[in-house]
């Protein structure tokens, strides 16, 4: 299965944003999920890419990468959902992340939203779910 | 061309019964959903990445039970990717074992995680089974429709 995992080149350019095309970072540990997620997101006209920790995509950041929207799963090994999301709003980091986890707990989300989240979704992603983040990303592109 | 219809209502009848008897739910459909020409196998792709990715998890799973003192703290972080995981491709009665695994964990009752890992496992590879048979049947029949 092609499955690409597009890097960032290291001179800085920005491959992520192409015009009228919305770019989306999916954060998720499991590869089955990013597979789902990232056809899922291409399917509605995103350019997507994928990142496997919370580091992975701190380093994309750092590199030079920019999306108009970012899916952060919560518990990933290595730097979690929190740590990245925190990080990333450290670094100036204005674009809409949405936390992205199946956990019922109510003080769970909360800390996910304190740590910079824009919104917090229940998995799986679906066109229903993603669809209003979308026109708000548009919106404000 | 009646091979081919044959084969097609075979396909249906052993999709179908796949639902009604709880192995799979909504979220399978979701899958078939974004199955298109230009990925005319996403759904299999996407359960055989399950499968090969959930192994490990399995693994892990086993190894915390193993040890002692159990880890029920590790051992509920390992059972909720697998069931995220599990849940992705709408395994409907692995999700449900998964849940009762939890309950368990919380619990720290070791005797009840350990026998309800062997219903996941056994529920696990009875989904696999069913699907390779179900994947068989759905290339059969493209195969008979472009004979």
């Amino acid at each position: 299965m092609n499955v690409s995992e597009k890097t960032v080149r290291g001179d800085g350019t920005n491959n992520s944003a192409t015009r009228n095309r919305v770019s989306v970072l999916v954060v998720d540990d499991d590869p089955t999920i990013r597979t789902i997620h990232k056809a899922l997101l291409s399917s509605m006209g995103m350019e997507v890419e994928v990142a496997s920790d919370g580091q992975q995509a701190v380093n994309l950041h750092q590199m030079g990468a920019s999306y108009n929207l970012v899916f952060m799963d919560m518990d990933m090994p290595v730097m979690d959902g929190l740590q990245a999301t925190r990080k990333l709003r450290a670094m100036g980091i204005k674009t809409m992340i949405v936390g992205v986890t199946s956990r019922n707990f109510g003080s769970d989300i909360q800390d996910f939203l304190q740590a910079g989240l824009n919104y917090c979704i229940v998995k799986p992603l679906t066109i229903e779910k993603v669809t209003p983040l979308i026109g708000e990303v548009i919106r404000n592109m | 061309m009646d091979n081919t219809n044959q084969v097609r209502q075979q396909v249906a009848n052993m999709r179908r019964s796949l639902f009604d008897q709880g192995y799979l739910d909504d979220q399978f459909i979701q899958l078939e959903d974004l199955q298109d020409d230009a990925n005319p196998k996403f759904v299999e792709e996407v359960v055989t990445l399950y499968y090969n990715d959930s192994a490990r998890l399995i693994q892990n799973i086993e190894q915390a039970l193993f040890n002692r003192p159990i880890d029920f703290g590790k051992l509920d972080d390992y059972m909720h990717q697998f069931k995220g995981s599990s849940s992705s491709i709408g395994a409907k009665k692995v999700k449900i074992e998964c849940q009762q695994f939890r309950v368990y964990c919380i619990a720290g009752n070791a005797d009840g995680c350990s026998r309800t890992f062997q219903q996941i496992k056994q529920e696990y590879a009875c989904l696999r089974r069913k699907l390779q048979t179900y994947f068989q049947l759905v290339s059969q029949a493209g195969q008979a429709e472009s004979a």
